[in-house]
């Protein structure tokens, strides 16, 4: 059994048998009173955050986790399939799991896949995924103020701002933990 | 202004010896002597909360602890005759480590005889106004007089409750202010806490309202010192160590033995005393506005 002095930042543990990952913690202590740890955590099955504060050597339930690294291979109705790229074992996960992450799987992208008690329960795509723009607004030529941007729809169903000179055909880098447009790949 | 999180070697070093050289100043110029006690003594103090490091010799006979802080020694200075001491030396906690916490830190921390805890509270304002203008770094907001609260009054302001509902249950009192009401405290300027509950009195006599003599002031949230109306009855002191004792017996703690010798010197007559010890790293943390203790120390425990 694990303890408050376990925490630090990704520790997983159970709290009314859900996952949850720390955040953030800082060890308080009046100094003449009680010693707590208060904690930002982050549920793990839903990615709400929550803050809770542990007394200092509080008793803890690890969470039984663990990280594989894993190839997604195609959909099939609501859900994703993934594989095992030691094992070649598959698993799915549906969209609603998935959540916005559907949006940077491409036939072959490598993902970390949590497991939760054996059950996959999310994944971490790769921070930098490449995707091609379906559409967009042509660019005006011209326009050069910097700050400019317009919608364009991704290979993926993914919508993202982009400068004006992105055309439907470019290839763009995009930030996976923002969302974001990083830059326009070359060939 | 230092970037919090790497505060150079060099420059940590520089800030922290003019830290040091401008207390030295402020209590030279005051008529304070400079004292040194052992950091290696018989009772590392009996605090509930705190948790000493035992010390041994290399046939594993124990020798003692290190000092959590010198307060027992001074106590005893004082009832020698010293009329105005100050120490600055190093304060060894074993459980405590986080961004305001840290194992093995720096202690000021000074006394005056026939004196309250109110001169204590205004060379507590003058020391870090003084200190505050000796570093030639920007300074925050810290020119006396500090506003000045009652637990009570903390407690209603920043959670809403009082401090007669909170008092039987010690654990949800300090839940509430670790949440609630510390992290909330001295946030434009500091702030000087007063009248706590007789119950957490630890070494502070207690005041006509029945309330313990100690004052604690808080900066951003951060506790910088925690001072006294010294207790000076030897009884009401051997009393307070009986009861901490049982408690750390009940707890499974470790019971530490009682100073006799503070006794001894108690019983023999200390003049009425204010005294206050503060965390020199987070006083330059919070003067720096640098982002934890660890940032201002050379040598933290993780750099070690």
């Amino acid at each position: 059994m694990a303890d408050t002095s376990d925490i630090k930042k990704g520790f997983k543990m159970l709290l009314d048998g859900v996952p949850f990952a720390v955040v953030d913690h800082q060890f308080v202590k009046p100094g003449k009173g009680q010693a707590f740890i208060r904690t930002r955590l982050k549920n793990m099955m839903t990615g709400a955050v929550i803050d809770r504060t542990f007394k200092s050597g509080e008793k803890l339930d690890k969470a039984d986790t663990e990280e594989r690294t894993m190839q997604y291979l195609y959909p099939e109705g609501d859900a994703r399939v993934f594989m095992d790229t030691r094992s070649y074992e598959q698993l799915s996960l549906t969209n609603e799991q998935l959540g916005e992450n559907v949006h940077y799987l491409l036939d072959g992208t490598e993902v970390d896949v949590m497991l939760f008690e054996g059950r996959p329960i999310g994944v971490t795509p790769p921070t930098f995924v490449e995707l091609l723009v379906t559409e967009t607004e042509p660019g005006f030529k011209g326009d050069t103020s910097s700050n400019t941007t317009k919608p364009a729809t991704l290979e993926t169903g993914l919508q993202v701002n982009v400068p004006l000179f992105v055309n439907a055909g470019d290839r763009l880098k995009v930030d996976t933990r923002t969302g974001s447009y990083v830059e326009r790949v070359k060939g | 202004m230092p970037e919090p999180a790497d505060v150079a070697v060099v420059q940590v070093l520089e800030l922290r010896a003019a830290l040091l050289a401008g207390i030295r100043r402020f209590f030279a110029e005051r008529d304070f002597i400079e004292v040194e006690t052992p950091a290696i003594v018989p009772s590392p103090g009996l605090d509930v909360h705190l948790s000493a490091f035992e010390v041994r010799s290399y046939t594993g006979e124990r020798v003692g602890w290190l000092a959590t802080s010198p307060e027992y020694q001074m106590k005893r200075l004082l009832s020698a005759g010293a009329k105005r001491i100050f120490q600055l030396c190093r304060g060894y906690r074993s459980e405590e480590q986080g961004s305001h916490h840290e194992r093995e830190f720096t202690m000021l921390e000074w006394y005056r005889a026939d004196a309250t805890s109110d001169d204590v509270i205004r060379d507590t304002e003058e020391l870090v106004a003084f200190v505050a203008g000796s570093l030639d770094q920007p300074a925050p907001e810290v020119q006396p007089p500090w506003q000045r609260m009652t637990v009570d009054e903390a407690l209603q302001f920043h959670a809403n409750l009082t401090l007669d509902s909170l008092i039987d249950d010690e654990e949800r009192f300090f839940r509430v202010w670790a949440e609630q009401v510390q992290p909330r405290l001295g946030n434009e300027r500091p702030i000087v806490v007063t009248d706590w509950p007789a119950s957490m009195a630890s070494l502070a006599q207690l005041k006509p309202n029945g309330m313990a003599d100690r004052f604690e002031a808080f900066f951003s949230g951060v506790e910088l010192c925690n001072g006294f109306g010294e207790l000076t009855d030897a009884k009401e002191q051997r009393r307070r160590f009986e009861r901490d004792r049982a408690e750390r017996r009940a707890a499974g703690l470790p019971v530490y033995p009682i100073d006799e010798r503070l006794l001894a010197d108690l019983e023999r007559g200390m003049p009425e005393s204010g005294g206050n010890a503060l965390g020199v790293d987070r006083l330059l943390m919070l003067l720096l506005r640098a982002a934890s203790i660890q940032a201002v120390m050379p040598f933290p425990k993780e750099r070690l």
